[in-house]
């Protein structure tokens, strides 16, 4: 299918997502190593910001995103206030869920980003129902999961693919191949190298991509979209990529190849597309980006820094729509 | 006696075990090739001493998990298996409770099933999608059988009972304790019997039964109380199913004065089921109504203040046997 090519601004947007990705990020591992400052692990996606921004970028304002717990560059790529994003990782009060998620669930509905769950495989079961409702009311909307390699191992994900494919749902499965699952290596957990392979017993579309070239994410994104919108069903886009820092910030890494990790910090998606950027005539435009990357993740740290925390017995709250009381 | 961390026991039951049994193997995701380098983990540097054979790093796949255990249980292999955290234990659900709890009754006793389920509880920092007590609902489940320690001794001596019974255990262990709670452990072959309680303090003027963690909230509570002159008897059930009724009736005959103490929530909790047995069995002996005290009826929330006050303290349980010593 013949698209437009990517304008000016389209480039260069993608470009800037990627580096508010990394800006953030970088704090948020920095912040991870100051005793007492976050609670719980953090999980980063470095090394992945092209898969985010490339996807994200493709979507139209009333298509759904469901993700998981490595999902701070699908929702800074959705638009989402870093501030509020920080204050949520940091439990408090002016959180995007109010605290009641932190680090792991973060979810944006007012901007579909419409479901999170760090339940590894669930996703992809939202997402059919998601895609279900966009079908069912005829609307134009398509649902984008995100999932990892090591996710593809649940039954979840055969479920779900299974029936959005049967009844045709508008479902972008997009399988982040970050070539790790935890501390298990692709190959120690899934006997095929392409998960996209898969697809074709779906009887749907799928494709490996080079998750680290953000401008090919896109394209590749774009024109299954357009295939999960004309009513065709579902379609599986892997992307490979590398999960440069641990699973978690706590994660040594001691069982990762050294070799391997400096190959991929050789295919770095942002000094990659950088490249890409200055060969094209474009450089001027990334003067003054990462300064500004760099004073919205301040502002984002002051915000969240100067909200407090929820009450204790607010606690309480959000459980149901109408509260149930109970004696004693 | 040695002195260990909680995790370095549960290590060495599973250690044990397999030099005394070629038949018991251990599957699970990450307990051979862990993220986590940690010698109070309780797989630490088991994959290196026996072998992947015998240690086996699975993918993300609950359900394959336990259907593994309960295959190759009903063949004769004794498998110790490990569901990452408590909440994930509903994606083998099927298994565990469909299966591993019926089959052997469906056969009209012709089958067995010598399996232990090892799940990792406690309240961590990551919201409740990581945690969540969900002891009752397998408690609902006939064909299971529940162990759930306090302390390194019984992490070791329960854990073997486990391995070795005939019938499918599944063992409930608070990851806090592997690294915050340290004590003497037995040598060798040491067991403690499925359904027998421990005291873990004498005292004459009322009974707090509970397990886990809470037990030394309860034992903290019990020494406040003392400073008051009030004496708190505290049970450590150690395993819930078979539940020790014995010991609990004897010790309220005692006292007169019954409470209960968990972190899991309190309607339908396990507090539910003891409050109830009390009531049947030693009603004319009681001088004030059975307390429950557990977690508010909310899932596990982020934020540090909230999760802090989610979690019964001991100054909940000082004052609920206050009041029960004033109404008589
Ligand atoms: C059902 C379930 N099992 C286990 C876990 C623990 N866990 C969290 S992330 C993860 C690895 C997931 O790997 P992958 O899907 O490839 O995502 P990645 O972390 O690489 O982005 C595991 C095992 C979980 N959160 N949910
Ligand atoms: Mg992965």
């Amino acid at each position: 299918m013949q698209r437009d090519p990517l304008d000016r601004d389209q480039r260069i947007g993608l470009h800037a997502d990627m580096l508010l990705i990394r800006a953030f990020e970088d704090r948020i591992t920095q912040m991870a190593h100051e005793q007492g400052r976050l609670p719980g692990m953090q999980i980063t996606c470095h090394g992945q910001e092209a898969v985010a921004a490339g996807v994200v970028r493709a979507l139209t304002p009333r298509d759904v995103i469901v993700t998981n717990h490595r999902s701070h560059g699908h929702l800074l790529a959705r638009g989402v206030d870093p501030g509020a994003l920080l204050a949520e990782i940091m439990g408090r009060q002016g959180g995007l869920n109010h605290g009641k998620s932190g680090t792991l669930h973060l979810a944006d509905p007012g901007r579909n980003v419409l479901m999170t769950s760090t339940v590894v495989g669930a996703g992809p079961l939202l997402a059919m129902g998601a895609a279900f409702a966009q079908h069912y009311r005829q609307e134009q909307g398509v649902t984008c999961v995100f999932f990892g390699d090591g996710a593809a191992a649940e039954g979840s994900v055969h479920e779900a693919m299974n029936l959005a494919a049967v009844w045709k749902l508008p479902v972008l499965f997009v399988c982040e191949s970050n070539c790790w699952a935890g501390a298990q290596a692709h190959k120690e957990h899934c006997p095929i190298g392409e998960i996209a392979a898969r697809a074709a017993s779906y009887n749907m579309p799928g494709e490996m991509t080079d998750g680290n070239d953000v401008e090919g994410v896109h394209e590749t994104a774009r024109g299954f979209l357009e295939h999960c919108r004309s009513g065709k069903g579902p379609a599986l886009m892997e992307c490979r990529t590398y999960r440069m820092h641990g699973h978690g910030e706590h994660d040594q890494q001691q069982y990762v190849d050294k070799d391997e990790l400096a190959s991929w910090a050789g295919r770095d998606p942002i000094v990659r597309h950088a490249e890409v950027l200055r060969r094209d005539g474009l450089g001027e435009f990334m003067a003054g980006m990462l300064e500004r990357a760099d004073q919205a993740v301040d502002r984002a740290v002051a915000f969240a820094d100067a909200s407090p925390f929820p009450p204790p017995e607010e606690a309480l709250d959000h459980l149901y729509v109408n509260p149930i009381l109970r004696e004693g | 006696m040695p002195v260990k961390s909680t995790g370095q026991a549960v290590a060495e039951a599973l250690a044990l075990a397999m030099e005394m049994d070629e038949d018991i193997f251990l599957a699970g995701e990450g307990i051979g090739t862990s993220i986590h380098v940690n010698p109070h983990l309780p797989t630490f540097g088991l994959l290196e001493r026996f072998g992947p054979r015998r240690v086996r790093d699975t993918p993300v796949s609950e359900a394959a998990i336990v259907g593994l255990a309960v295959g190759a249980s009903c063949m004769g292999l004794k498998p110790v298996v490990e569901v990452m955290f408590f909440p994930f234990i509903t994606l083998a659900a099927d298994m565990l409770v469909n299966h591993a709890a019926k089959l052997r009754y469906l056969s009209g006793g012709l089958s067995s099933f010598p399996l232990t389920v090892r799940v990792k509880s406690g309240v961590f920092s990551a919201g409740c999608q990581h945690s969540h007590s969900l002891e009752a609902w397998l408690a609902h489940a006939p064909g299971l059988k529940i162990a759930y320690p306090s302390n390194p001794a019984d992490a070791k001596g329960l854990l073997l009972s486990a391995i070795f019974d005939p019938d499918p255990v599944v063992v409930v262990e608070e990851m806090p304790l592997y690294w915050t709670i340290h004590g003497e452990v037995p040598e060798g072959d040491y067991r403690v019997p499925l359904g027998q309680a421990r005291i873990a303090r004498q005292g004459g003027d009322a009974t707090l039964a509970t397990y886990g963690g809470a037990v030394h909230v309860a034992l903290q509570a019990a020494e406040a109380l003392q400073a008051e002159g009030i004496s708190l008897e505290v049970i450590d059930l150690r395993s819930l199913v078979p539940l020790d009724t014995a010991s609990v009736i004897a010790s309220v005959r005692k006292t007169g004065r019954f409470l209960t103490l968990h972190d899991a929530t309190r309607f339908c909790g396990y507090g539910a089921e003891l409050a109830a047995t009390v009531a049947e069995t030693c009603f004319d002996e009681l001088k004030a109504p059975v307390r429950r005290i557990a977690a508010p009826d909310i899932p596990v929330p982020f934020s540090p203040p909230q999760e802090a006050f989610y979690k019964p303290s001991a100054d909940q349980v000082t004052q609920v046997v206050r009041g029960m010593m004033h109404a008589g």
